[in-house]
C-alpha cells in the first residue's frame, strides 16, 4: 500500500533513486543569498557561463585543429576560412579567453572590496585562487596552439623562466618543453593539457568553490553575516532564495554581458591587437625573433613585475611572490571588519593605489621595457607588494565604522555618502542638471523611454493572455 | 591622487615613444565593401604578385562567391591559365627555389595584411627606391622594410624613385623619395591600384568578414529584445523585495 501512495510522477520516480529535488532545493530554492547584491556580484555566475562557452567552442575547435607543428598554423587558418562557422567558433573562443580574465579580475576585486576572503570564507578564497592559477595555465598553454610567432616566442620566454630556478631549473624546463627548444613535442603536450587535464581540474575546482560557498553562504556589500539574524523558521531575515530571485537577475545580466561580448566578437574581434595579437598571424619561425615580445594583456601585470627585477631568478621569485601573496591574503588581513564601507581611510587609500598599480603594471607590460618604464614598473611593483605586506601591521589598528545590524543598500545613495570627493561629485551633478540643454535632453529621452516601456507593457499584456 | 594619475600618464608616454618607427605610414583607403575595388585588386594580385606569393587558404570559388563574380568572368579575368576553380591562389614557384633565388620564401600576403595592417602594406608597396649599393641584388631598397628581398615589381607602373638624403646630426637620413622616371600610370592611378590591391588582401586576410559584419547586428538586436524581456521579468519577480 505504502509504495502505491508515493508520488507517481517522473520526478517522484527519479527522487526515489537520485536526490534530484533535494539537490535543487538545497542549492537553488533554499539557498538564501543576501538581498542587497550589487553589480559587483554578477561576475561569479558570468565566469561560470564563460567557462561553459570556452568548453563548448573548444570541443568544436578540436574537431578541426591539428596539434602538429607542421599543420597547426594552417589548421587554424583552415578553421577561419573553410570550416562552416569556424570563424565564429574561433572568435568566440578567443574573445571568451579575454572575457574570462576580465570577469575573473572583477570577481577577485569584489572579494578585495567587500572582504569576501575573510573568516569564514578562507577556503572559498583558496579554491578560487587555485582556479585563477589553473586558468592562467590554461590560457598560457592554449595560446601556444595557433603556432603563430607570438605563440612560439611567448612560450619560449615564459618556459625559459623555469630554467632560472636553481639546481632543477634546466631539467624542469626540459620536462615542460619535451625538447631543448619549443617544438612539436611541446605543442602536443600543451594540447593534451589544454584540452583535457586543466579543464577537468577546473571543473572539479568550480564544484569545490561552489560547495564551499554554499556551506558558508555569500558575503554581501555590508560584510555582515545574514545567518546571524534568522526568523522563527530558521531563514535569514535578509536572505532571499537564490532561485528565482537571483536566477532571473543573473539571466538579465548575462544577456547584457552577451551583448557586449557579441559587439566585440562581431565588430572588433582582435580588440586593437589585445585579444588577438597581430604578430600571431605570422606562422611561428624559430629562426626569427619578433621585434617586441609581449604576452597577452591578462598576463602583463605579472610580466611587468617579472621585468622590474634586474636579476632573472629574482624576477621569477617576484612574479611567483605576487601570486603567493594573493593566496595568503586571508591571513595577512587581520581586521575584523570585512566591507570597505566600514573600513578605515587607510585601507581605502591603499586599495585605490593597488588598483592603479595593477592597471599601470598591466599597461607597462604590453610595452617595451625602456629605462624610464622600468623605473615606473619598479615603483608600481613595490606598491603592489606593499598593499599586501602592510596589511598585517595596520589592519588590527584600523579606525572602523560601526557595523549595521541588518543589511543596508546595495549601492549607497549619493546623498548619504560622506567625504570631500563626494561633495565634489554632488556639486558637479547639481551643475550639470541645472543646465537647460540637459533638462531638455532628459525630457526627450525620458519621454521616448516611457513610450517604449508602455509599448512593451502592452505587448506583454497582450501575449500573457 | 592627482600626482599619481599624472605619474601614470608620464610613465606611459615613455612607452609610447619607444615603439614609434622612423617613417610615418601612409593611410590606405580600404573599403572591403567596395566590391569593384576588391575585384580589381584580385586581378592585380594574380598578375603581379602570384608569380611568387600565395594565398594558401583562399579558393577561386570562394572569391567568386564573396565578390559576386560570374564563373566565366572569374575564369577569364582572375584565374590563371589551367587553374581549377576550387584551387587556392597558389604560386607555381617552388618555395625551395625561392629560398635559393631570394634567400627567403615569399610570405602568404593575406597573413601579412593581418599581421602588419593595411597601412603598412600600402606604404611598403609605394616605398621602393633606387639603391645601387653592391649589397642590393635587386637594385632597390624599401623605406618601410630595410634590405627587403623583394624586387620592385611595380616599377613600370609607378616609375622609379630616388631617395633625397640629408645629413642630420652626422647621420645620413632619407628625407623623402622623388620620382626620376615616369611610370605608365599617373600618381593618382597608381595610388588607386595599390589601394585596390591592399583592399583585396585585407579581404583575403579574413574572407569571413563579410558574414561577420553583416550577421552581428541581427544577433545584437535579438539579444537586446531578450534583455528587455528579462529585465521586465526581473522587475516582476523583485517587486516585493525591499
Amino acid at each position: 500500500m505504502a509504495a502505491e501512495e508515493k508520488d507517481k510522477s517522473l520526478l517522484g520516480w527519479i527522487d526515489e533513486r537520485f536526490p534530484l529535488s533535494s539537490f535543487v532545493s538545497e542549492h537553488l530554492v533554499k539557498y538564501y543569498a543576501p538581498k542587497n547584491f550589487n553589480f559587483l556580484y554578477f561576475f561569479g555566475s558570468l565566469a561560470l557561463v564563460v567557462l561553459v562557452i570556452q568548453i563548448l567552442t573548444g570541443i568544436f575547435l578540436t574537431m578541426n585543429y591539428k596539434p602538429d607543428a607542421k599543420l597547426a598554423f594552417d589548421s587554424v587558418e583552415y578553421i577561419m576560412r573553410d570550416v562552416s562557422w569556424g570563424w565564429l567558433i574561433r572568435y568566440m573562443h578567443s574573445t571568451g579567453a579575454s572575457a574570462f580574465f576580465i570577469v575573473v579580475y572583477l570577481h577577485m576585486f569584489r572579494a578585495l572590496f567587500y572582504g569576501s576572503y575573510k573568516k569564514p570564507r578562507e577556503l572559498l578564497w583558496l579554491f578560487g585562487m587555485v582556479i585563477f592559477v589553473l586558468l592562467m595555465a590554461e590560457a598560457f598553454m592554449g595560446y601556444l596552439l595557433p603556432w603563430g610567432q607570438m605563440s612560439f616566442w611567448g612560450a619560449q620566454v615564459i618556459i625559459s623562466l623555469f630554467s632560472a630556478i636553481p639546481v632543477v631549473g634546466e631539467d624542469l624546463a626540459l620536462l615542460i618543453r619535451g625538447d631543448y627548444v619549443i617544438a612539436d613535442a611541446t605543442l602536443n603536450r600543451f594540447f593534451a593539457l589544454h584540452v583535457i587535464a586543466v579543464p577537468l581540474a577546473l571543473a572539479g575546482l568550480v564544484v569545490l568553490h561552489l560547495a564551499a560557498l554554499h556551506t558558508v553562504g555569500s558575503n554581501n556589500p555590508d560584510g555582515i553575516e545574514i545567518k546571524k539574524n534568522k526568523d522563527e523558521n530558521g531563514i535569514p531575515k535578509d536572505g532571499i532564495p537564490f532561485h528565482p530571485y537571483y536566477t532571473v537577475k543573473d539571466l538579465f545580466v548575462l544577456c547584457v554581458f552577451l551583448i557586449i561580448f557579441a559587439l566585440i566578437m562581431f565588430y572588433w574581434p582582435d580588440f586593437g591587437g589585445y585579444f588577438l595579437e597581430a604578430p600571431n598571424f605570422e606562422p611561428a619561425d624559430p629562426m626569427r625573433t619578433p621585434e617586441h615580445i609581449a604576452p597577452v594583456w591578462y598576463f602583463t601585470p605579472f610580466y611587468s613585475i617579472l621585468r622590474a627585477v634586474p636579476d632573472k631568478l629574482g624576477g621569477v621569485i617576484a612574479m611567483g611572490g605576487s601570486i603567493v601573496v594573493l593566496f595568503i591574503l586571508p591571513w595577512l588581513d587581520r581586521g575584523e571588519v570585512k566591507s570597505i564601507r566600514y573600513r578605515s581611510g587607510i585601507f581605502k587609500f591603499a586599495l585605490v593605489l593597488f588598483v592603479i598599480s595593477f592597471i599601470a603594471l598591466g599597461i607597462l607590460g604590453t610595452r617595451p621595457a625602456t629605462p624610464t618604464a622600468t623605473i615606473f614598473a619598479r615603483l608600481f611593483s613595490a606598491i603592489y607588494f606593499l598593499f599586501f605586506l602592510s596589511l598585517p601591521f595596520y589592519s588590527t589598528k584600523e579606525k572602523t565604522k560601526p557595523l549595521p545590524e541588518r543589511l543596508t543598500h546595495s549601492v549607497i545613495p549619493l546623498e548619504e555618502r560622506v567625504g570631500w570627493h563626494w561633495d565634489l561629485v554632488r556639486r558637479i551633478l547639481a551643475w550639470v542638471t541645472s543646465i537647460e540643454a540637459y533638462r531638455r535632453l532628459t525630457g526627450v529621452v525620458g519621454g521616448y523611454l516611457k513610450k517604449a516601456d508602455g509599448y512593451v507593457e502592452e505587448l506583454i499584456k497582450k501575449y500573457s493572455k | 591622487m592627482k600626482t599619481i594619475i599624472a605619474l601614470v600618464f608620464f610613465a606611459l608616454s615613455f612607452g609610447a615613444q619607444a615603439v614609434e618607427g622612423s617613417f610615418a605610414l601612409q593611410k590606405a583607403d580600404v573599403d572591403v565593401f567596395d566590391l569593384e575595388s576588391v575585384r580589381r585588386g584580385a586581378g592585380y594580385f594574380v598578375d603581379y604578385c602570384m608569380g611568387c606569393h600565395s594565398i594558401k587558404h583562399l579558393r577561386y570559388s570562394r572569391v567568386g562567391k564573396d565578390l559576386e563574380i560570374k564563373d566565366e568572368v572569374l575564369r577569364k579575368d582572375i584565374m590563371p591559365e589551367g587553374a581549377k576553380v576550387h584551387e587556392s591562389f597558389l604560386t607555381s614557384m617552388d618555395p625551395e627555389d625561392a629560398v635559393k633565388w631570394f634567400g627567403v620564401a615569399p610570405p602568404d600576403l593575406s597573413l601579412v595584411a593581418r599581421a602588419r595592417g593595411a597601412d603598412w602594406l600600402y606604404s611598403y608597396l609605394k616605398g621602393f627606391y633606387i639603391d645601387e649599393s653592391p649589397t642590393r641584388p635587386t637594385g632597390v631598397n624599401n623605406l618601410y622594410f630595410k634590405d627587403v628581398a623583394m624586387p620592385n615589381v611595380f616599377w613600370d607602373l609607378q616609375g622609379l624613385q630616388r631617395p633625397v638624403i640629408n645629413t642630420h646630426e652626422g647621420n645620413q637620413v632619407i628625407e623623402r623619395l622623388e620620382k626620376v622616371s615616369k611610370g605608365k600610370l599617373s600618381e593618382e592611378e597608381f595610388d588607386q591600384t595599390m589601394s585596390d590591391l591592399v583592399t583585396f588582401l585585407v579581404y583575403a586576410a579574413e574572407p569571413a568578414q563579410y558574414s561577420r559584419l553583416s550577421l552581428g547586428k541581427y544577433v545584437i538586436f535579438v539579444l537586446l529584445i531578450l534583455a528587455v524581456i528579462l529585465f521586465k521579468l526581473k522587475k516582476e519577480y523583485w517587486k516585493d523585495i525591499k
